[in-house]
Formats: structure tokens, sequence, C-alpha cells
């Protein structure tokens, strides 16, 4: 057989080239990663050696004379996570366990599109329709039910809006694990004399429970990190929560407020801030995912 | 053995299908809500002047947003730009060359750790790298942020969808001699063409309607966004921002949510297309 | 064919007719099921024996399209009747599935489910109704000290044999079973059947098969299905000796199916 005459291109130069190429660009990601923590790290650093520890525990913020303290920011983030996860965990599993379980196609099929759309909605959507719709209601609402006089603002605003970003994204992942539970083990559940909510709880929710628990920490995420929705509706205020009606701030939305102008040490110390936030996400997000392959593994093993 | 009584189960039981259904009326309802207030509220800002003429401050006749249009534009297609190419090298990578080794389990893990991420840490980010050093906002720097957002995303995306393809078709073409890169670029990516550009469109709903990381990097303006490289840029969102938050004005306000009604029907089209596109693959 | 002296009939069908939306899977079936023995059912691939078992504890209606006409009479009862509860109906009657269904949660949790259901035992009547009802099932020795482990971790024959305790646990009156050792290996299979063998003297058991031989040994009476009709009813050893309807002797003979 006579060898075919070489190829003008030698190809396999160009293929190890593409190699590393790819290689290179999946690696940019790491790089990335670790590139971010590296920059607020050092951006922080003026403003880590002028107020040291104290900076996450004081709550005294004076522009004036110069002196912040980031404790209304993250107690204010800690608020309304809280208070988003306690309205959209339960809503979102007894919705999910609803559409999975017991409504008829006809019924699933929209309503699961409708909460796909609910999570498309860009967030800043969510905060004009918080600030010009919803504020004027719960001012409402808050007279009506309890006679407080309300300015609309606050933690349980906001975090009522981070609650329904966050549930289409919640329930998402745990209809997807609600349907994975095998149809066998339910019917034997049933055939033992269970009711629908007792299979829920029993077979459903013990089955699924590393996945269920790993959509409520991406949902934690989620909200931890969420601006412009609670930029608008939070009150801007540098307080520490004294009521679920006061106003006040989160770590997002004093970056958001405060970036533009500020000069001097206030940029370092939104610095640090963000640094804050990041290093809360980085650990929600990491356990997250050790969790979530942690879950994958045993699901395989079954 | 004393007996448990089969009402309470029974009445615990409608009450839960009850409540389910108030919570996922009260979810639809919700959206129902927010989106009849956008249309009723944008929609009185919509005019043929809306969408020509530029944005202008308070007190001066007409205005519209057609800069920040243009501006969203090209910050969106400067994103694409600077993530697509790499996020689909690096999902390449994860799909081709290595699926299953440390290297690539740490790549992957970081990708979904970085999708995690705060998109305002981004454009602090951003600000740090570019504006701070520069000492100037950009469209570029709106751009980059953007796109460190995507780039994740297009990634992890870009490798599900080349998984996808079956392995038989990449025997085929090896199996005639193709060198590894034309097979890869010319048949497998051509296979899973839709599902890739489907990823990016995604990645595009996802960017198109972010504010916080364009705050540090691309600012607005009332300029056209023609000095995209070096100077604020007007956008869409920020602008929504300013006229929604800091202007106490009736008529900027009206603005303000039209701007938003725009964004939200792209949004939420590219979305319902990506889905059906989606769902058509899984039919198949 | 029935001993009016030593039989007594627990389950009368009549009339029977299942649909699967607008398919129809039962003709008008009828059949008496006597108490306290073992019944087989037997017929090809689709002939509707799983649905007729599946009628009797009305596991069916979780599915909408799935509808039945007729009577179920279970203790001069029609359990197909709307006003009847179907807990306590389920209560009374256990089901074993082709695959083994161990729940996620421990051995002894998984047994003492069905119990914990309906009933509110204290913690010793528990673990008493639990050993009972695991050394029942044949599977005490294996597991005694394993109770707190997962019942998933456990073998195939054995998760069967858990599903078998975790049915007799809430001491139901009727077990229904759906080719129980399809998915078993020979030797759990063997222990199964001697199982159904000492379980006969306390309940009524209905069991569909695939596997004649396992029809042959262990079932008193035996009814051959084939599509959707019941072709004949009689006593195992009729039916395997000398059966009056040709279609059963070709069954048998393994000259279709």
């Amino acid at each position: 057989m006579a060898t075919v005459k070489k190829q003008f291109l030698n190809h396999n130069k160009l293929d190890k080239v593409f190699r590393v190429i790819c290689v290179s660009a999946a690696l940019l990601i790491c790089l990335i990663l670790a590139g971010v923590l590296v920059q607020l790290l050092y951006y922080a650093l003026p403003a880590v050696k002028r107020f040291g520890f104290n900076f996450l525990v004081s709550s005294n913020w004076d522009p004036v004379n110069h002196i912040y303290g980031a404790l209304p920011a993250i107690t204010g983030t800690l608020l309304t996570t809280a208070i988003a996860l306690l309205i959209a965990v339960p809503v979102s599993f007894i919705v999910a366990m609803y559409l999975v379980e017991s409504a008829s196609p006809y019924v699933s099929a929209p309503i699961g599109f409708a909460l796909d759309l609910l999570a498309a909605v860009p967030s800043i959507i969510y905060g004009m329709w918080g600030l010009f719709v919803f504020i004027p209601f719960m001012q409402k609402l808050v007279r009506i039910m309890t006679g407080i006089t309300f300015n609309g603002y606050g933690f349980l605003t906001s975090g009522i809006i981070l609650a329904l970003m966050i549930l289409p994204f919640i329930c998402a992942i745990m209809r997807d694990v609600f349907k994975m539970v095998p149809p066998v083990l339910k019917e034997a559940a049933f055939g033992a004399g269970a009711t629908s909510w007792e299979v829920t709880c029993d077979i459903n929710m013990k089955y699924g429970a590393g996945g269920l628990l790993g959509a409520i920490f991406l949902g934690l995420g989620r909200a931890v990190g969420e601006t412009m929705a609670v930029l608008f509706v939070v009150g801007n205020i540098q307080a520490v929560p004294r009521s679920l009606l006061s106003s006040g701030t989160t770590i997002a939305a004093t970056l958001a407020n405060n970036f533009s102008e500020a000069e001097g040490i206030l940029k370092s110390v939104l610095f640090e801030l963000g640094l804050i936030l990041l290093l809360i996400s980085l650990a929600i997000q990491i356990v997250a995912q050790l969790w979530l392959n942690r879950v994958r593994k045993q699901m395989g093993e079954k | 053995m004393k007996r448990r009584g089969i009402l309470f189960r029974k009445t615990l039981n409608t009450a839960v299908k009850f409540c389910s259904i108030f919570c996922v009326a009260a979810a639809v309802a919700t959206l129902v809500w927010i989106l009849y207030t956008v249309f009723r509220s944008g929609l009185q800002a919509l005019s043929w002047s809306f969408f020509v003429e530029p944005t202008k401050p308070y007190g001066i006749e007409g205005g519209g947003i057609a800069n920040a249009l243009l501006g969203t534009l090209f910050i969106t297609v400067g994103a694409v730009i600077l993530s697509v190419p790499p996020g689909l090298l690096g999902g390449i990578y994860l799909s081709e060359f290595d699926r299953d080794s440390k290297l690539s389990r740490t790549i992957r893990f970081s990708a979904n750790v970085m999708m995690g991420i705060p998109s305002i840490l981004c454009g602090l980010f951003v600000y740090a790298l570019l504006v701070y050093n520069t000492k100037h906002f950009s469209g570029l720097a709106g751009s980059l942020a953007l796109a460190v957002i995507m780039f994740p995303v297009v990634l992890r995306t870009s490798e599900d969808m080349l998984r996808m393809v079956p392995n038989s078709l990449r025997e085929s073409a090896l199996a005639l001699g193709t060198p590894r890169w034309i097979a890869v670029f010319t048949i497998v990516c051509r296979a899973a063409r839709n599902g890739l550009l489907t990823g990016v469109l995604l990645a595009i709903a996802r960017v198109g309607g972010e504010t916080a990381p364009l705050l540090f990097t691309a600012l607005w303006s009332d300029d056209w966004p023609f000095s995209f490289f070096s100077e604020p840029t007007a956008n869409l969102t920020v602008t929504i921002n300013e006229y929604a938050t800091n202007s106490p004005f009736e008529v900027m306000h009206t603005r303000a949510w039209g701007a938003a009604l725009i964004i939200c029907i792209a949004i939420l089209a590219l979305n319902i297309f990506c889905r059906s596109i989606l769902n058509y693959k899984r039919g198949n | 064919m029935f001993d009016q002296e030593k039989d007594k009939v627990k389950i009368y069908s009549r009339n029977l007719n299942f649909y699967y939306g607008s398919h129809q899977a039962l003709f008008d079936n009828n059949l008496d099921i006597l108490e306290q023995r073992v019944t087989a059912i037997i017929g090809p691939s689709g002939c509707g024996k799983s649905t007729y078992l599946r009628c009797l504890n009305r596991i069916f209606e979780l599915y909408r399209e799935q509808r039945i006409e007729g009577e179920i009479i279970i203790d001069n009862e029609n359990i197909l009747d709307k006003s009847v509860d179907v807990l306590e109906l389920r209560r009374k009657i256990g089901m074993i599935f082709q695959k083994p269904t161990p729940f996620p949660m421990s051995v002894f949790d998984n047994v003492a489910y069905g119990l914990k259901l309906h009933f509110k035992p204290n913690r010793k009547e528990t673990a008493e109704r639990v050993e009972k009802a695991l050394r029942q099932a044949s599977l005490w020795d294996e597991v005694k000290d394993k109770l707190k482990r997962n019942g998933m971790a456990l073998s195939g024959g054995q998760q069967q044999r858990l599903c078998i305790a975790r049915a007799i646990a809430a001491e139901p009156e009727i077990l229904l079973m759906d080719e129980p050792t399809s998915a078993i290996d020979p030797v759990g299979t063997l222990k199964i059947e001697d199982l159904i063998d000492e379980l006969k003297n306390k309940f009524t058991i209905i069991i569909v098969t695939h596997n004649m031989q396992q029809a042959a040994r262990i079932s008193d009476y035996t009814a051959f299905f084939y599509k959707g009709q019941i072709i004949e009813y009689n006593r195992t050893e009729k039916i395997f000796t000398k059966p009056d309807e040709k279609q059963t002797e070709d069954y048998i003979t393994g000259r279709f199916g």
C-alpha cells in the first residue's frame, strides 16, 4: 500500500494546539474565580487595616468622620434571606408536591410554564413592581391588619419580594426531585393505606431528602446576593433591624447605593463588604455543590 | 392497641390539598399581577419617539430610550463576543477531551460555584480590574462584567449539549481519518448546533435584565453609545434604575416602565423561544 | 369445586369490567376467592392478571384514566362503592409488588410503617409486632441485629421478605402478590414459596405468577386468564392434570404464552 503524501498542514500538531486552547479556556473559569477573590481582597485591605475586626460588629456609619461599620448590612442580609427562605421553602414544597402528585397534566403543564416565566423575570422588574405597586399594597395591608402606620419599606417587604424571586427556582428543583421517586415505591405506600400527604412526607421527602436540601441551598445562594429587587424596597438606611417593619439595608444594597460616589476609605469599605458577601456566597455554593455531588452519587448507587 | 383516627388523617390530607391549591393560585396570581402592572404602566410610555429619541433629562421636551436600547445591544453583543468563544471551547474540552478526571471535576465544580456568585460582585471585580486602573467607566467594562456572568453558563450548557451527541458520530468521523479538531467543529458541534445556540440564548436572557453589574462598569449616560470603549454607555437597565429611584417625576417613572416593558417582553420571548426548542428536542 | 364444609368464600367478584382509558382490559369477570387458601392467577403477558389484582385494593384509583365497572364483595360489602373507606380497605389487604419496594428508612421503621399508619402502638407494642412480623416472614434471624440499617441495604430476596413482613405487620386478612419472586434469585424464591405455604394458615393469598411450576407447587386453586377473560378456574391439581378447556391445556403444555 503506497503511503499517502503528507498533508500540507500537520494535523497532529494542530490537534495538540487545539487541545491546549480548549484546556486554557476551561481553566479560565478557575482563574476568574480566584481572580475575583484576590481582587476584592486587595482592594479591601485598607479598610481591613483601618477598622479591623470591629468592622463586623459595629453599626456606626458616619461618612462625615469616615467611620463605617458592617453590622447593619450583614444583619440586614441575614434577616431578609431568612424571611425569604421561611416563606419560599414551604410554599415551594407544597406547590411542587401538588404539581407532581395531584394535578392533572392539563393543570401542571401551564402552571409549570408560569413558574418558569416567573423565574425569568429580571430582578429590576421585581424592584420596580415592588417600589410602585407592592409597597403601597403592604402599607394598606399592615394598616388594615394591625393598625400600625407603615411606610411600606423594610425587611418584611424585601423578604416577601425575595421569596417571590427564589420560589420558582426552588420549586423547579423540588419538582425534578419528586419526579425521580420510583412510582412503585409510592404505590407500595398507597397500598399500605397511606393518604397522599402521608406518602409525600414518608416517601417523597425521605427519598429525595438530599435533593430537597440542595434546592434549599441553591435558593439561599440566590437570595443572599440579590441586589436590585431589595434595593428598591428595603429603605436604604444604615440601621440594624429593630423589627420586621423597620427599614435598613443589605450588603448588596449598600454596595449599589454608595459605590458611584464613593471616595477614599469608603471605597475600600465597600470592597470589604463585597468581600464579606463573596465569602458568604462561596461558602454556600461550595457546600451546596459538595452536598449535591454526594447526593448524586447516592442516587446512582440506588 | 388504639386506632389512629381516619377522619383526622383524611382531613389533614384535604387541608394540605387546599393549602397547595391556594399557594399555586397565589403564585400564578402574582405573576399575572406583575406582568399586568408592567404592561399597563409601560404601554403609556410607548410611542414612535420613545424608540427613536435618545434619553433626555427631565424638563426637556421629548426624550425616549433609543440610545439606551442601542447601548444595551452593544453591551450584550460585546458580552457574547467575550464569553461565547471561551465558554464553547471550555465546554468542548470537558466534553471531548476530558470527561472524568480530577482536573475536569475541578473545572466543573468551579463553574457551578461561579454560577451562584452574586452578579454585583462580578461588576465589582471588573471595576477593580478595568475601571479603577483606566480611571473611566465604559461600555466595554460593562460587557466584560456580563461576560464574566455568562461564561460559566455557556461553558456548562455547551458541555451538556455536546455530551448528548452520540459517540457513534464521533467515532465514525475519526475512523475516516478526520483530524480531531476538524471532527469536533464540523461534525460534533454541527450536530449539537441547536442546543449550543439555545444555551447561548438562555445565557443572554439571564444577563439581559441585569442591572447591578453595570452600575459600576458602564454606568449610564444621555449620549449615544458610540464611545463604547472609553465612556459611560447608555443602557436600559441602569436607566430604569435612575429614572425609578433617583427621579421624583411622574414622567420619568413612566419612561422607566416603558423601558421595563421592553426588557420584560424581550427576555420572556427569548425564554419561551428557547424552551420550545428544548422541548422540541426532548420530544424528538 | 368447593367443599361446602371447609371452604368459605372471602372475595366475590361480579361482572367486573376494567378500562385503561378506552382500552378494555377485563371482560365480565366473575371469581370467588376462598378464605385462607392460596389462589394462583396464571396466563400470558397482558391477559389482565395484574389488572385484576390491582382492582382488589383499589390501587388503580391513583391513575385518572383507569376505571372499573362491577362489584367486588368482601365481608358483605361492595368495596368498589365510593362510601367504603379505602384507607381501611388497604389495611385489610396487603400488597407485594414484583420489584421489592423497601421504603427509604430503617428495617425496623419499614416493618412498623403500616402498623403506625393505622394504630397508635407504644414502643413495647411496636417492637413486639415488628419481631412477630419478621419471624412470620422468616426474616427475623437474618436482620435482628440489623434493625437500624436502611431497608434498601438488604439483598433482593431479603428486601422482598421485608415487604412481606411490612404487609403482615398491620395484620391484614388478604395478601395480594404480583409476581413476587420474578426479580429474586432461586434460593430466595424457594424461601418465599415456603413462606407462602406457612402464611396461608392465617391469610387469604392471591398470587399472580408467570411461573407455572410455581403455581402448581404452592397454590390450592388456580385461575387461568386469557385476554381479560377467565377461561378456567378450579383446584390446582385439576387445572394442571386434566383441564376442562382446550385453551388451558394449550397454555399449560406450553403451546403458547
